[in-house]
């Protein structure tokens, strides 16, 4: 079977990554941040897969595994705290969380 | 017994110690006993030691208690030194001083700060015992600046008076001045002979060093640049005056008989050192007589009570550093002791007059008091006697063997004869003024005393003070063996005679303006020159509007033109910047997450970029 070659697959990780990236700095709406994580996080995952095929190891594919399990609970957590955020400002965008600043 | 000699400092500071500790807790009688009982024993072991050392028949007595500190070769102690010349200061201090807290016991009677008062007045007679019985000259300086600090803590006694705190500042500065030249000199000493101890550093001294030495010389003025702060003689004489501002026990033993004769003790303690400068010594000589004269003409125009006899004292204290300028030391030292009696006398008594006047100092508001306040008026009478050197009392054979001494020195030893005949002149007037206003006349009173204020144990001490006063000048004080024997001086009888008579004249024309009222003060008053004169002499001379100008003004210019600090400017700029630099970074912390995340992605790129790269 003709194999995908590992650049490809690779250039594919990159290009989700950033655009995971470019979600998490742009997007004002918390939900979508959280989404655009969640592309990040699977752009890093698909990059372990790469490389495990390429070297025929199976560790990559156990740090996947690692990569979904972590994301769920990510995931999970993340919720909660948009909830939270949600009650008490009422609204989801991001920017209304800077009090932290200076 | 004599190893006990370290007991004379220990108990009044024990005293001061309880006093203070108990912080004005205890009742009054119990003060009294604590603060006037610790004086009182130290005056009966001083006794005891001085009566032992007089039987030894021995030089010095040396007791090596513990050494301060020893750093290399400089190793103080805390040694006690006792030989004729701090015997007699040390009977002095302890005699004078327990007499004087006895009568403090009465005066202060009324005083909320009663026990302030005699904790601050046990450190002083600790301090001044270890400066006449410490045998180096470290040890000397720590109880030098005791005293100091116990002198500007009594004459700010009564604090809530701005006026007072004031004086104690003046005080406190101006000897500060003096007591700076002193340690200079104590450094020079040190420098050069390698020793602090006064009699090595003094044996050293005489070896190394021959007469007219530029070191000797430069040692002896800072010296006597200490000297002359301590016992306020020109140019450093502005504070006594002021001094007066404390309770009158206080001028009487700090400002009177102890620590104002500090300088003349510490210049016939190094005598040799002034013997190795003779210029020096000379000058010496010159301070006392012009300070004699200048501060007899300024009593000679005070109205208050007490401000009249500091500037005697000073004119008293001008009369021993003649003494040690013609190097009379056992006279000078002689006239140290009885002014001590008859000084303190006056002052006490003086003290008497004025609470038995409410508090009143204005001798012209006073007047035919000699009935009211009979013990107060033989106890001037007999001051003013002594003080005047009427024909045996104590003053008159110090202060003869003095001018006797003075006539037979070379040089300007007949200036110093007759200027201080002169002096003694004025005495005889300014003495018998304050005593004929006060005592006779009419009252002028505004509240005349219905009795006398005091009991025995204020009467006490003025009698002994009295009896001391008179015979005071009989008493053998055993300096010989320690300033060599001292030629002879013999003056013609005449002028013996013209040296009595002059005193005597004064009081005579004093008696004519204040008792007879043959002569009128108004009719001599009437001219402008004069009044003139009488304003400039009553404002001593104007150093303190000269001293003004000269030191005080010009500092508080500089301090008002300084007022942003120069110095500090230098480190408000690192306050600045260090501030700009936090505004810079606080723009960093947006509080908005993607900014942070952005950052950490930059980051990461131009970390992997830099790896990447290399």
């Amino acid at each position: 079977m003709e194999s995908i070659p590992v650049e490809h697959g690779l250039i594919l990780a990159a290009i989700l990554f950033s655009i995971g990236l470019i979600g998490v700095l742009t997007r004002r709406n918390i939900v979508f941040v959280l989404m655009s994580l969640e592309i990040m996080l699977n752009a890093g995952g698909l990059a372990f897969i790469v490389g495990a095929a390429r070297w025929g190891h199976a560790e990559g594919q156990i740090m996947f595994l690692m990569i979904i399990t972590l994301a769920a609970a990510e995931v999970a957590v993340g919720l909660g705290l948009i909830i939270q955020m949600f009650r008490r400002y009422k609204t989801v965008d991001i920017n209304v969380l800077s009090e932290m600043k200076g | 017994m004599q190893e006990l000699i370290w007991l004379l400092p220990t108990y009044p500071l024990l005293g001061f110690l309880a006093l203070v500790l108990t912080a004005g807790r205890l009742p009054k009688n119990v003060v009294a006993i604590i603060g006037a009982g610790s004086v009182g024993l130290s005056f009966l072991t001083a006794a005891i030691i001085a009566a032992q050392f007089l039987a030894s028949g021995e030089e010095y007595f040396i007791k090596e208690v513990w050494t301060w500190m020893a750093v290399g070769g400089f190793t103080p102690g805390f040694n006690f030194y006792l030989d004729g010349l701090s015997l007699v200061m040390m009977l002095v201090i302890t005699g004078v001083g327990f007499l004087i807290h006895l009568y403090a016991t009465g005066y202060m009677a009324d005083d909320p700060g009663y026990s302030r008062f005699f904790s601050y007045m046990n450190l002083f007679v600790a301090a001044m015992l270890m400066l006449v019985l410490g045998d180096n000259l470290v040890l000397l300086y720590l109880g030098w600046e005791g005293v100091g600090l116990c002198s500007y803590l009594l004459i700010g006694f009564w604090y809530t008076n701005p006026d007072n705190g004031y004086a104690a500042r003046k005080a406190f500065v101006v000897t500060r001045v003096g007591d700076t030249a002193m340690a200079l000199g104590l450094f020079l000493l040190f420098a050069e002979l390698g020793t602090l101890n006064i009699q090595d550093m003094l044996h050293a001294a005489e070896a190394e060093w021959e007469i007219g030495n530029g070191l000797a010389v430069a040692a002896a003025l800072l010296l006597l640049g200490g000297a002359v702060g301590k016992s306020a003689q020109l140019p450093l004489q502005t504070w006594l005056p002021d001094a007066m501002a404390g309770p009158t026990p206080i001028s009487a033993l700090i400002h009177a008989a102890t620590m104002v004769t500090a300088g003349v003790y510490l210049i016939a303690r190094t005598h040799i050192l002034f013997e190795l400068a003779p210029n020096v010594q000379e000058l010496v000589g010159w301070v006392g007589l012009i300070t004699l004269l200048m501060a007899g003409f300024i009593a000679l125009t005070q109205s208050d009570i007490k401000r009249i006899l500091a500037f005697s004292t000073m004119s008293q204290i001008g009369y021993m550093f003649l003494a040690l300028g013609v190097g009379a030391w056992s006279a000078g030292i002689l006239h140290l002791m009885t002014h001590a009696f008859f000084k303190a006398l006056l002052f006490l008594a003086s003290g008497t007059v004025i609470l038995s006047l409410h508090h009143e100092q204005d001798i012209f508001k006073m007047g035919a008091l000699r009935q009211k306040l009979p013990v107060s008026f033989f106890s001037f009478l007999l001051g003013s006697l002594a003080l005047t050197a009427f024909p045996y009392t104590s003053g008159y054979f110090s202060k003869d063997e003095i001018l006797i001494a003075a006539h037979g020195m070379e040089g300007p030893g007949m200036i110093f004869f007759y200027g201080g005949v002169f002096g003694a002149f004025l005495t005889g007037i300014y003495t018998f003024r304050l005593f004929f206003i006060v005592f006779f006349g009419e009252s002028k009173a505004a509240h005349p005393p219905e009795q006398e204020y005091g009991g025995w144990n204020m009467n006490g001490p003025l009698i002994l003070l009295m009896i001391l006063s008179v015979v005071g000048g009989f008493i053998a004080v055993p300096l010989d063996p320690l300033f060599g024997d001292h030629e002879e001086h013999h003056i013609s009888g005449l002028l013996h005679a013209f040296m009595i008579a002059v005193p005597l004249i004064g009081i005579a024309i004093s008696a004519c303006f204040f008792y007879f009222k043959i002569w009128s003060v108004e009719k001599l008053m009437a001219s402008s020159f004069a009044q003139s004169l009488h304003k400039f002499w009553n404002s001593g001379w104007g150093f303190d509007w000269l001293y003004d100008r000269l030191f005080v003004l010009p500092f508080l210019w500089l301090a008002r033109i300084n007022r942003a600090d120069i110095i500090d400017s230098f480190y408000g700029l690192v306050v600045e910047v260090s501030r700009a630099a936090n505004g810079m970074i606080v723009k960093t912390q947006s509080g908005y997450l993607r900014w942070y995340a952005l950052s950490i992605a930059a980051g990461l790129v131009v970390l992997i970029t830099i790896g990447v790269m290399l």
